[in-house]
């Protein structure tokens, strides 16, 4: 997790592009400047970091699901459950499965769980555009590596 | 249009965007005259997609209004919406 580049997640673990499934992993940072006012003294990973970071998680399932074809921009969140504090330090594994691949939208749920237990859960959804031009795509490939996504699951899902 | 396939849009329209569903009728534009916007039709479009087991080609809408090829009211004019899920709900069957 590299908060100061809004890099929520550290690697996808687990990407099943036919049941339409994803699990990643991220480990909060002990340091960040974001600890010394989310709290003084009783630091705590923002609510809204950890909806981003299950925003990521099943971006990079659409962007599976759609074969790197469409950039999933998050547009509405539901029904999100914020159910115990994430500590600097806590090692997250982060799930989303597909609800609906609409045309030009998609709906995901995600959740995160801290040693099996559920921190968090919400429905998202995206629209779906084109990349708007091709660098913007090679950035998004290039994170790809960088969390191990695993192309060839697009080939062979 | 079927008329089943209406009461169904109309009720879907109602609960997602809090609209009484006495002021929905056929031939009320969801954009114009019912003030749906963009991000609200994206409940919408999932609640009729998963209603009728369908997936509304929006995009492709979207492309052919954006290049004049059609207007508005061809696809967000609800009678004509229903007439454009009653067929994609025939297509699926055929």
């Amino acid at each position: 997790m590299r908060l100061e580049y809004f890099q929520l997640i550290d690697r996808i673990a687990e990407l099943d592009v036919r049941h339409q499934t994803i699990r990643a992993e991220a480990r909060v940072p002990t340091e960040s400047t974001i600890f010394e006012g989310h709290f003084p003294g009783y630091p705590l990973m923002p609510g809204v970091l950890l909806i981003e970071a299950m925003a990521q998680t099943a971006g990079w399932l659409v962007i599976a699901v759609t074969k790197f074809t469409r950039m999933p921009f998050f547009a509405a969140l539901k029904e999100a459950k914020l159910r115990s504090f994430v500590t600097p330090g806590q090692a997250l594994s982060l799930s989303a499965k597909l609800l609906h691949e609409g045309s030009g939208y998609a709906v995901a749920k995600a959740d995160i769980r801290c040693d099996g237990k559920l921190t968090c859960n919400a429905e998202i959804t995206f629209r779906l555009v084109e990349f708007p031009n091709p660098e913007f795509r090679a950035n998004m490939e290039r994170m790809a590596a960088i969390l191990e996504f695993p192309m060839e699951a697009l080939v062979h899902g | 249009m079927m008329s089943s396939t209406f009461e169904t849009v109309a009720s879907i329209i109602s609960e997602t965007c809090d609209i009484p569903r006495d002021t929905i009728k056929p031939e009320s534009h969801a954009i114009n005259d019912l003030g749906i916007d963009s991000l609200d039709f994206l409940d919408i479009a999932f609640a009729i997609d998963k209603a009728f087991g369908i997936k509304m080609p929006l995009e492709q809408w979207t492309q052919e209004v954006n290049d004049g090829k059609a207007t508005t009211e061809q696809y967000f004019q609800l009678n004509n919406l229903c007439t454009r899920i009653d067929e994609l709900v025939a297509a699926k069957g055929a």
